[in-house]
């Protein structure tokens, strides 16, 4: 397995050598210094603590993480994510030259805040007709049946808040690496705005 | 701008300056079967749109009598060269209204001379 932390640029598209477009989201991704390492023996499971963004002024880092990074040997970093990885040490770095061309990848963020919304945006209700007289527009209809059960179901798809959450689209193909400037294009859309900070892994 | 720089080596380097109402000859790449060949579309430009990597512009010409459009990409790999045939006169950026007009309204005045 392979991942990196990495930020949203924004969308583009790119040319394919018989002239097909293909919509390509432009991520800017490490590199990504490994500030801990989980071992089984210590900490019961395997993993690498990658952080990203460096700091650029020491005191917007709290008294603790500061401690944390400074016995690490390493700078502080603004954005710090695990993943289940291995074969790094502390104070190496993840690239995106881990990534080529063709991979299919998983990118997670949180995404874009909808705000309260009603059935049909939030969970695809039908709603009824727009018009001759109907007053059953966009209402979600019966939430359930009678005296029995004489409640709603849990789960039940209500209007509500929607959004701002963690999305992982999964099976995307990764069309471009820029080593030299640190970009992965992703085909297609990823979670969240621009500048929005997501994971990207491949197996 | 970074955005721009993703995708720099996909803008084409050298293209010709035209505009609204010029007439035009495009080579397009055609690939039949195994085989590549270049095929030229020649037309008045009626409309550029879109900015950056995604700028097309639209050429109609009339072939046997029936109007045909294409929409091509302007930096996209299947045009091989885009040459400029005549300037034209127009005073719109969009010259749809072209598609309604019969016989003589559909040919478009050549610029007198050049204005730069």
């Amino acid at each position: 397995m392979r991942a990196i932390i990495g930020k949203k640029i924004g969308m583009t598209q790119v040319f394919l050598e018989q002239g097909t477009i293909v919509p390509v989201t432009v991520i800017e991704a490490g590199p990504c210094c490994v500030v801990q390492v989980k071992t089984l023996e210590r900490d019961g499971y395997e993993a690498l603590k990658l952080g990203f963004i460096e700091v650029q002024k020491e005191r917007r880092v709290n008294k603790p993480q500061r401690g944390v990074f400074a016995k690490a040997g390493v700078k502080p970093y603004k954005v710090l994510r695990e993943f289940k990885i291995a074969g790094k040490k502390v104070g190496e770095f993840v690239t995106v030259d881990d990534f080529k061309a063709g991979d299919k990848v998983k990118v997670s963020g949180i995404s874009k805040g909808k705000g309260f919304q009603g059935v049909m945006k939030r969970h695809n209700y039908k709603g009824g007709p727009g018009s001759h007289g109907s007053m059953f527009n966009r209402a979600p209809g019966s939430i359930g049946q009678s005296s029995f059960p004489s409640r709603v179901f849990k789960n039940k798809g209500l209007p509500g808040h929607m959004g701002c959450e963690r999305v992982t689209v999964s099976n995307l193909s990764v069309v471009g690496v820029k080593s030299e400037q640190n970009l992965i294009l992703v085909e297609g859309a990823v979670p969240g705005p621009t500048g929005n900070i997501v994971e990207i892994k491949a197996e | 701008m970074i955005l721009m720089n993703a995708v720099e080596e996909q803008y084409k380097k050298e293209i010709p300056v035209f505009s609204i109402g010029d007439t035009v000859r495009v080579h397009v790449k055609v690939i039949e079967g195994d085989k590549e060949r270049v095929q030229a579309f020649e037309g008045y430009v009626i409309a550029r749109k879109g900015g950056g990597i995604r700028e097309t512009f639209t050429v109609r010409k009339i072939s046997y009598g029936v109007g045909v459009e294409r929409i091509f990409p302007l930096h996209s790999p299947i045009i091989q060269s885009i040459q400029l045939v005549k300037r034209g006169d127009v005073r719109k950026a969009k010259l749809y209204y072209i598609r309604y007009k019969k016989g003589k309204d559909t040919k478009i005045k050549e610029k007198a001379r050049e204005q730069r």
